[in-house]
């Protein structure tokens, strides 16, 4: 390995790392289409900057770019207290027009249009608008590693620091505003670290990609566990796994680094989504079929057990007669009872069935819950 | 540019009218079925359908190698399509709620296209331009040929909307209850879905993957300030975005280095504004206008008010009292002059001596109006 | 007949799985005998009031002829003959001069009249309704009372989830307590005691009732 390729993993990691700490917070709060819009908006801070301080490197774009996501996030809410439209399309309406001002910007006074939309979206080349020279692969530099390193450690401190008010204010505002902690506050302080997380990576690998990473392995952490700490942790280590498979699979094949980052969180998600334990759709349907069949024995054997001692008895626990009563068909009366046979539940003779002791003790069991 | 001028170049200059067209079809079709869209608070869907047609396109350049736009919408489509289901699944299946279903959908999907976009563009025969322009938004690319399969498919969508018009009613509103009825709703929402697709997809020609989820959203919103009425929303809706699509591609005409999409958006953020200001009865501004008012009215009557209960004091209507006095009755200092101002204006207090106000008999009528309406009714 | 049952003990999953919204994991609905598929058009369903945006844009006439839209079938669209068996449902709930009125100015009780409307129009036999007196002033209790008990004058079944164990004897000739199970089905005078409100509700209800029963009989 050389050392750029190191180089180029160390930051893909700190990034996935830097992104998914506020982006639990997304998932949970409902917002996580904030976070898309914001790096779409922020191109208008980091054009406007740009044409102040005629400077990519300047810290400047940072500091402008949050300002707009902060921007952001603010119209957004004034939209929504008019409640004139709902809140899903407030944000659908702020950053198009945001980002369509930045993009006129770019296009009337900082070059070729064809050139700077593909940028904006592609991501890798970010800042090739603004002249700098970019050779696929080595846009990213150690300065992107300490940046993000950076933000890593501002949002790592940020949640340890007000873990009890973020926890509070995500789960109940009333109760946290109640108790003197501010939900707006909070709110603003999130979005503020989404800003800055979003330029940050914005820089070395695209607003798509951020929005992946904020998402993605938090929404996959909060399928496989129910706490906080736990989900934080989860989703820094899935998307580290994701952007490490997603930079070596751009290595093999030689496409597009960002865009692999994002397709293998995404099959991470997509794993988790289909094998989580409890919550994954195999193991949901696993548990449909199984309630199903136990909820079947559990009829015939109620049914045996208050029929037993009358005197329709004779007709009433017959095989036959389960297809009428319980409106089973016969193949699957007969799985039912096959079943309940090998538990030792019930068993059949002649076509009559009767209740074994163990039976009767589930009966007893059920009736009396 | 004269208005004149314009229009002239509206109709016979083959590139404005080609974009003019194409932008005013993307505005009636986006703006229509977006309503819908936002109705069922999926304003978002716009731009995940954008983002998730990226591979789409990409496959079907690779399975076709063609550059033809009813390929690129088909594959579009499709993707488009299949990346919805998904969402829908998502949240059907899991607790993962809508916005995070979205995100997640949109962003992996285009990181995808991304990649496949990257592989294609190290095959010799891929001419990006082609697929990029598509993608990006390159309305002054726009061809006849693509405005007709925009419109043909365009008005597809519009005319099964027509059609199905009380099914996606009933959707949007209750679709449980719809359920009841005997509709398979889940039938109706693809099928919604599906021509949603198709429209946004025949729009990303010309103003992009980023900026079609406006067209989607502001139409519908702007159209909702103006009508309670879901017919009147979505004609509006669909008027609305050819407005804005005729005006951003003509603007961006005139003007150096003006993108067409953008400009588009713009003009369509420009009407929503308008209409959260101005429309009758929702327009913040009326509002605002209203709240003024109210508060005056209340201040004026406060005032009469006060100068009654003066006058019972002193047995004598006609006492005129220095104006500090009636200051100090009322528990707000300012606007007591103003009020006063205002009241003689209309003939309902006199100015006796400098600074000294008494009600006239008008004036009295009038409090006592004001003093009974606020009693307690039992 | 009234379902009553704690918080949680399944009523409106019971409801919904009758009506097709909930897929059941085992079991058939049966109407009048027949499967409750083909007999649709006799069922009638009012929702709670929240589960529907009232901010949409449509009046409260529109709102009630959407129960002849099952009627109506595909694409066919609502014409006079639905307007004026609107018009006259509205008029049965005391609810006609709102008739175009958009449904976000309504207050809780209209909302929960125009709900009825809709669910008269469609001339059902059985009316299924979940927690219709939920957060509606007395006047608007007091009407839909009336409206049933004469729903079921008319020979038609009407069964409510309802909430308020205190009206119970007084609304509904039938009761089913549910917790979970079905603890108890039947006549109120048979079933609605102490012994099964105790298997109910799992001994938080105290049975206060009686006397006032015995005085409204004397």
């Amino acid at each position: 390995m050389t050392s750029a390729q190191i180089e180029i993993q160390l930051v893909a990691v700190v990034v996935a790392a830097a992104c998914a700490l506020p982006g639990v917070f997304l998932v949970l709060r409902r917002t996580a289409m904030m976070s898309d819009a914001i790096s779409h908006a922020i191109l208008l801070g980091i054009v406007i900057a740009f044409f102040i301080t005629e400077d990519l490197a300047s810290p400047f774009l940072v500091v402008a770019a949050t300002l707009t996501g902060v921007l952001t996030v603010s119209l957004v809410e004034l939209i929504n207290k008019t409640r004139l439209v709902k809140e899903d399309a407030a944000i659908g309406l702020v950053f198009p027009a945001l980002f369509s001002i930045g993009v006129i910007l770019i296009s009337r006074y900082a070059g070729d249009v064809h050139l700077d939309t593909d940028a904006v979206l592609l991501g890798e080349l970010a800042f090739a608008p603004f002249n700098r020279l970019v050779v696929f692969g080595y846009d990213i530099g150690p300065r992107a590693f300490y940046l993000m390193g950076g933000i890593f450690l501002i949002n790592l401190v940020f949640i340890i620091l007000f873990f009890k008010e973020l926890k509070l204010a995500t789960f109940d505002a009333g109760l946290a505003a109640a108790l003197g902690f501010s939900p707006w506050l909070i709110h603003y302080a999130l979005m503020s670290l989404v800003s800055v997380t979003a330029v940050g990576a914005f820089d070395a690998v695209g607003s798509i990609l951020v929005v992946a990473l904020m998402i993605a392995p938090p929404a996959a952490a909060y399928l496989l566990t129910d706490r906080l700490s736990y989900m934080l942790v989860l989703s820094g280590l899935i998307g580290i796994v994701g952007a490490l498979c997603g930079y070596w699979l751009a290595h093999f094949l030689d496409v597009s680094i960002a865009g692999s980052m994002a397709t293998m969180v995404g099959v991470l998600f997509g794993a988790v989504f289909l094998m989580a334990p409890n919550r994954g759709i195999v193991a949901i349907a696993r548990r449909k079929i199984r309630q199903k069949w136990e909820f079947a024995q559990h009829m015939l054997v109620i049914h045996l057990f208050t029929h037993e001692d009358l005197p329709e008895a004779v007709t009433e626990c017959r095989f036959e007669h389960l297809d009428e009563h319980m409106r089973w068909d016969e193949s699957f009366s007969h799985r039912v009872v096959d079943r309940a046979e090998k538990q030792g539940f019930v068993k059949c003779r002649d076509g009559f069935l009767n209740l074994t002791e163990k039976g009767r003790g589930l009966a007893r069991g059920i009736i009396v819950k | 540019m004269g208005l004149g001028e314009i229009l002239h170049n509206l109709v016979f200059d083959y590139t404005l009218r080609t974009v003019a067209l194409g932008s005013g079809v993307l505005g009636v079709v986006s703006g229509a079925l977006g309503a819908f869209a936002v109705l069922r608070r999926q304003s978002l869907l716009g731009d995940s359908v954008s983002h998730t047609a990226l591979p789409g396109i990409a496959i079907a350049f690779l399975l076709t190698g063609a550059k033809s736009p009813l390929v690129m919408i088909i594959g579009a489509a499709v993707a488009g399509w299949a990346g919805t289901l998904l969402v829908m699944g998502i949240i059907k299946t899991t607790r993962i709620k809508s916005d995070s279903a979205l995100g997640l959908v949109l962003s992996v999907f285009f990181g995808f296209g991304l990649v496949l976009l990257t592989f294609i563009q190290k095959m010799p025969n891929a001419r990006q331009s082609g697929l990029e322009t598509f993608l990006f938004g390159q309305a002054t690319a726009l061809m006849e040929r693509d405005v007709i399969v925009m419109a043909v498919l365009g008005a597809l969508a519009v005319i099964t909307m027509l059609i199905l018009w009380k099914e996606f009613k009933i959707l949007s509103f209750d679709p449980e209850y719809g359920v009841t009825q005997g509709f398979p709703m889940r039938t109706v929402e693809v099928i919604l879905t599906t021509v949603l697709v198709i429209a946004i997809v025949v729009g990303l020609q010309t103003v992009g993957v980023v900026l079609m989820s406006a067209m989607v959203v502001a139409p519908a919103a702007a159209a909702r300030q103006w009508t309670d009425r879901l017919g009147l929303m979505i004609f509006l809706a669909a008027l609305f975005g050819a407005i804005a699509g005729i005006s951003g591609a003509v603007i961006s005409s005139l003007t150096l280095r003006l993108p067409t999409g953008p400009t588009i958006v713009l003009c369509i953020s420009a009407i929503v504004l308008v209409s959260m200001m101005l429309a009758p009865n929702r327009g913040l501004f009326w509002n605002w206008i209203r709240r003024w008012y109210n508060r005056r009215l209340l201040t004026l009557n406060a005032v009469l008010a006060d100068m009654y209960e003066l006058a019972k004091v002193h047995d004598d209507p006609s006492h005129a009292h220095p104006a500090a006095t009636i200051e100090a009755m009322s528990y707000r200092t300012g606007g007591v002059r103003r009020s006063l101002d205002a009241l003689e204006e209309s003939g309902l207090v006199q100015r006796s001596r400098m600074d000294e106000w008494a009600l006239t008999p008008k004036g009295m009528a009038e409090a006592e109006k004001v003093i009974k309406s606020m009693e307690v009714k039992t | 007949m009234a379902i009553v049952g704690p918080n949680g003990a399944g009523k409106t999953t019971l409801l919904k799985s009758i009506l097709g919204l909930i897929k059941p994991a085992a079991g058939q609905v049966l109407i009048y005998g027949r499967p409750y598929e083909e007999q649709r058009h006799t069922v009638g369903y009012v929702p709670q009031r929240g589960s529907v945006d009232w901010d949409f844009p449509t009046s409260v006439l529109d709102v009630v002829m959407m129960g002849r839209y099952g009627a109506l079938g595909w694409i066919r669209r609502p014409g006079k003959k639905e307007r004026l068996v609107a018009m006259e449902a509205l008029r049965k709930v005391s609810m006609d001069n709102y008739a175009h009125r958009q449904i976000s100015q309504l207050s809780g009780g209209q909302q929960q009249r125009v709900f009825l409307a809709r669910a008269l129009v469609q001339d059902a036999s059985i009316y299924f309704m979940d927690e219709p007196f939920q957060g509606v002033d007395a006047k608007t209790e007091r009407a839909i009372i009336s409206l049933l008990k004469e729903l079921r004058s008319a020979g038609k079944t009407v069964v409510v989830v309802h909430h308020d164990l205190q009206t119970v004897p007084e609304y509904f000739d039938w009761v089913t307590l549910l917790n979970v199970r079905s603890i108890a089905s039947g006549p109120v005078d048979d079933v609605f005691n102490e012994d099964n409100l105790r298997l109910a509700y799992g001994g938080l209800v105290a049975f206060k009732s009686h006397e006032h029963r015995e005085q409204v009989k004397n």
